[in-house]
């Protein structure tokens, strides 16, 4: 994992007005927020809102009609999933994010694919470089289960995990790409309590690597502890952006959330 | 103890000619080994990638063919009144050039069918061995077509200052099938125990998930289907030689069933599936000649299939190594897992 200083309020991620139409549903209409080096923000909203959306056209799994991603200055427009990870933008995935029928130490062996510098014929022919790169990858496997906290499950299978600690594997596979930007969507849904508070710990742990943060999530209670920032989606519009305290009494989130009535009463 | 097994089978299997005497039963072995060899190259896609090559037989048909016309020598007209006149070269780089050429071909069909998955890439498999085929039925002047390409010369090695190796003897052929088959498994080996394989295995499980990890899906699905074709291109060039003629027929789909069958029932995504799956129902109607005409042989061998898949849905061999290592593990041990554990 790479430690960047702590250089607050320089943009690492700029999404630049972008808008995804699938044929005549619109999904986003017009959207542009940043996220600065070493801050946590969230995108928040309800159901069918887009940000699940949002996700898939940052990490390059969906093309916007219009607009453009812009990530440490380079253009992710036309760049493959896998080029954009190569940047150093990592995710996860809402449901299914680990490898279920291999081990969790093997999940980690494979995230940790773009990080080993052996080549095919060092493969093929068994050359001692192949030998090393292996071995340095498992101490780097070990490692990162240590830092999200599962390394003593390292030999169970992926699928026989809890829920809570699937997620965990998840974030440990972003991880092992060597980012220094995690986008994660919805993290946290499903878990229990205590489950959540680990994954805050662990989250406020990566902060304080210096680790820029995007979440997807509706556990609003862990959205307010977390971010310094909160984006509203509502109907494929930004409809706020603040930090937590002004979204909280924003009249026009509750309204979005809670419906007209709710909003004229939070008003008077 | 499950380290030494490769070793002891290799062990075994060499010494075979030693106590084997009859013509038959070794020729059996031989044709049996060559299958066996392009079944390996089958698993490494839809074992390891979970691509299904149905057209698999190309591969093996088009580096029997090309094995056969670089040793033997071709003389054809193309468009245009241009003439390719070839003459004959020396017997092992017909093996090499027919290895190439199939990976060539792997190349070109992973590059063009990996941008549609699963049941296209079926069909396309399917439908490009059955352009081969028909190229190899109708372009006479090269293929001889349904004649035949015969008095393919055996298999040669020559070193040069020390002599000439040939096979022609039963034996000798045993020994080079095996050979060929010892370097194909270790270099399936290599590959699906490496970064390689863990990238194969990543696309087969979640490709999403690979991709958001930094895979880049096709190369590695491109680069399963080189070495899948290259191998089974090995195994047709062997063939081709060891036969010494060849006909249009071995572009029949009923090999590619065979080597599917073969896979499934021995274990797909496992290195001794093939085998194991190989020496099975390459031997049923071996063992059934005695007793049973060649009807009631080929019903035994559905019924087998169906058995086997019905009882161990996963193969042979991942219930073996399940059995065996049932009472240490508490998890159900999946084929991968124990697969995975005994990366040497």
């Amino acid at each position: 994992m790479s430690t960047m200083p702590s250089n607050a309020s320089q943009p690492v991620l700029s999404v630049e007005h972008i808008a995804v139409h699938f044929g005549g549903l619109i999904a986003i209409t017009d959207m542009s927020f940043v996220v600065n080096q070493g801050e946590i923000v969230s995108l928040i909203g309800p159901n069918g809102a887009g940000k699940t959306t949002a996700f898939n056209v940052i990490t390059g799994f969906l093309r916007p009609t219009k607009g453009e991603v812009r990530y440490k200055n380079t253009s992710l427009s036309n760049l493959k999933p896998h080029e954009v990870t190569s940047l150093g933008l990592a995710r996860t995935f809402q449901r299914t994010s680990v490898f279920q029928s291999v081990t969790v130490f093997e999940n980690v062996m494979i995230g940790l694919h773009r990080r080993s510098r052996s080549t095919l014929l060092d493969t093929l022919l068994a050359l001692p470089r192949e030998g090393r790169a292996e071995a340095e990858l498992r101490s780097l496997a070990h490692e990162l289960l240590e830092i999200v906290g599962i390394a003593r499950r390292a030999d169970e299978l992926a699928g026989s995990l809890s829920y809570g600690d699937q997620r965990l594997l998840g974030v440990a596979l972003a991880l092992a790409t060597d980012p220094s930007m995690l986008l994660l969507d919805e993290p946290v849904s499903g878990m229990n309590a205590t489950e959540t508070a680990r994954f805050m710990e662990l989250l406020n742990k990566l902060h304080g690597r210096g680790m820029s943060i995007l979440l997807v999530e509706h556990d609003v209670p862990m959205v307010m502890g977390v971010s310094d920032r909160i984006v509203v989606l509502n109907y494929g519009r930004i409809i706020a952006e603040g930090p937590p305290a002004a979204i909280r009494g924003n009249p026009e989130v509750i309204r979005a959330y809670l419906g007209e009535g709710a909003s004229r009463h939070a008003a008077h | 103890m499950k380290r030494l097994v490769p070793y002891i089978a290799l062990a075994a299997f060499a010494s075979v000619p030693l106590w084997l005497h009859d013509p038959y039963l070794l020729n059996a072995f031989i044709t049996t080994g060559i299958l066996i060899v392009a079944a390996m190259s089958l698993n490494l896609l839809l074992g390891y990638t979970g691509q299904l090559s149905l057209g698999h037989v190309a591969f093996f048909g088009i580096g029997a063919y090309t094995s056969a016309l670089v040793s033997l020598g071709f003389d054809v007209e193309l468009i245009g009144g241009i003439r390719v006149v070839h003459e004959p070269w020396p017997v092992w780089t017909g093996f090499v050039i027919g290895t190439l050429v199939a990976a060539l071909c792997g190349y070109a069909v992973g590059k063009l069918s990996f941008k549609v998955r699963g049941a296209y890439f079926v069909i396309v498999t399917i439908s490009f061995a059955e352009v081969v085929r028909l190229v190899a039925l109708n372009w006479v002047e090269l293929t001889q077509g349904p004649l035949a390409l015969t008095s393919i010369p055996p298999m040669t090695l020559g070193f040069p200052g020390v002599g000439y190796l040939d096979f022609y003897s039963k034996q000798s052929n045993y020994y080079l099938v095996l050979a060929v088959l010892v370097v194909s498994y270790i270099v399936i080996q290599r590959l699906v125990y490496s970064r390689v394989g863990r990238a194969m295995i990543a696309l087969k499980e979640n490709e999403s998930l690979a991709v958001s990890v930094g895979i880049d899906v096709t190369r590695y699905l491109v680069l399963a289907a080189i070495f899948s074709a290259g191998i089974a291109g090995a195994a047709g060039s062997l063939y081709a030689h060891y036969l010494k003629i060849i006909d249009p027929d071995v572009f029949a789909f009923l090999y590619t069933v065979t080597m599917v069958i073969m896979v499934i029932s021995g274990g797909k995504g496992t290195l001794a599936g093939p085998i194991v799956g190989g020496l099975i129902f390459g031997f049923i109607p071996v063992a059934a000649r005695s007793f049973a005409t060649p009807e009631i042989q080929w019903i035994l061998y559905g019924l087998l299939m169906i058995i086997i898949v019905f009882v161990l849905p996963k193969g042979i061999v991942p219930a073996v190594e399940k059995w065996f290592s049932a009472p240490n593990t508490s998890v159900d041990p999946e084929p991968l897992q124990a697969k995975m554990h005994d990366t040497p």
